[in-house]
């Protein structure tokens, strides 16, 4: 799926990378714990998180990820735009609620791709 | 002789400053033509572990030596020392602070990540002295 189809899917402001909305990513991850994300995820995700600190990036930055969406409308702050500019990550920013949010794209077709062994 | 050597000074009293290293090491082993498994194996270990310095032990010091078929990682503190180790170890356990759970960690989850994604996990600490880890990614192409 692609990063634009994600955006309107959740009907989502960009918040920078639009340069970048052709990305495909090919699994999703929705967790408030990066030590999960760091666990479990696979590359090429995106990453959707109602957490809203530079670590979210750093994170996304060490599992090559494509995308952060941030739920229940949250914004960062200048500085994590600017350090996820930087790593030339895609920040979204949705008002749909974390349930919602993965039940949406789960409906259009992304996937977990994470299953714990 | 290593191929490449890095070191760093992590702060101990900004949260949102860590990781800095590790993203600075990513870009090294990227431009020296590691693959990306092997990079995100090395960096998502250091991450976790940049954190712990972070978050316990008041910040550190971080040496990395990268060779053609293996990155040596070590990781030295002055920190408050690990009294149980097997403990600390096991996944869930975690000593952090709630304002740390509210940052994304802090779920017991550091160490184990570390031995997940190294080929080699030597921890060496000393109640009341600190805390040396010292870590070894193989490269496997």
């Amino acid at each position: 799926m692609k990063v634009s189809e994600i955006k309107d899917i959740l009907d989502a402001e960009i918040i920078c990378g639009e340069e970048y909305l052709d990305r495909e990513v090919f699994a999703a991850c929705g967790s408030d714990m990066m030590s999960d994300v760091l666990a479990y995820v696979k590359e090429q995700a995106v990453l959707l998180s109602g957490l809203v600190n530079p670590q979210v990036v750093r994170t996304a930055e060490m599992m090559d990820m494509q995308c952060i969406v941030f739920v229940r409308g949250k914004t960062p702050d200048e500085s994590i735009i600017d350090l996820a500019k930087d790593r030339e990550i895609v920040l979204l920013s949705t008002k749909q609620p974390m349930f919602a949010s993965c039940g949406m794209l789960y409906e259009k077709g992304l996937r977990g791709g994470a299953a714990i062994v | 002789m290593s191929l490449f050597e890095l070191h760093y000074d992590v702060p101990g009293d900004d949260f949102t400053r860590a990781g800095e290293a590790s993203g600075d090491v990513k870009a090294h082993l990227k431009k020296l033509g590691f693959d990306p498994s092997t990079v995100r194996n090395v960096v998502i270990a250091l991450y976790e572990a940049e954190i712990n310095m972070v978050i316990h032990a008041g910040g550190g010091e971080i040496a990395v030596s990268v060779d053609p078929d293996c990155i040596k990682m070590e990781l030295t503190d002055h920190g408050p020392g690990i009294p149980d180790i097997e403990l600390a170890m096991t996944e869930g356990y975690s000593t952090a602070p709630d304002n740390v759970r509210s940052l994304g960690f802090g779920a017991g989850m550091g160490l184990p990540n570390i031995k997940k994604y190294t080929d080699e996990m030597v921890i060496e600490s000393t109640v009341g002295v600190g805390t040396t880890m010292k870590l070894r990614v193989d490269v496997k192409e």
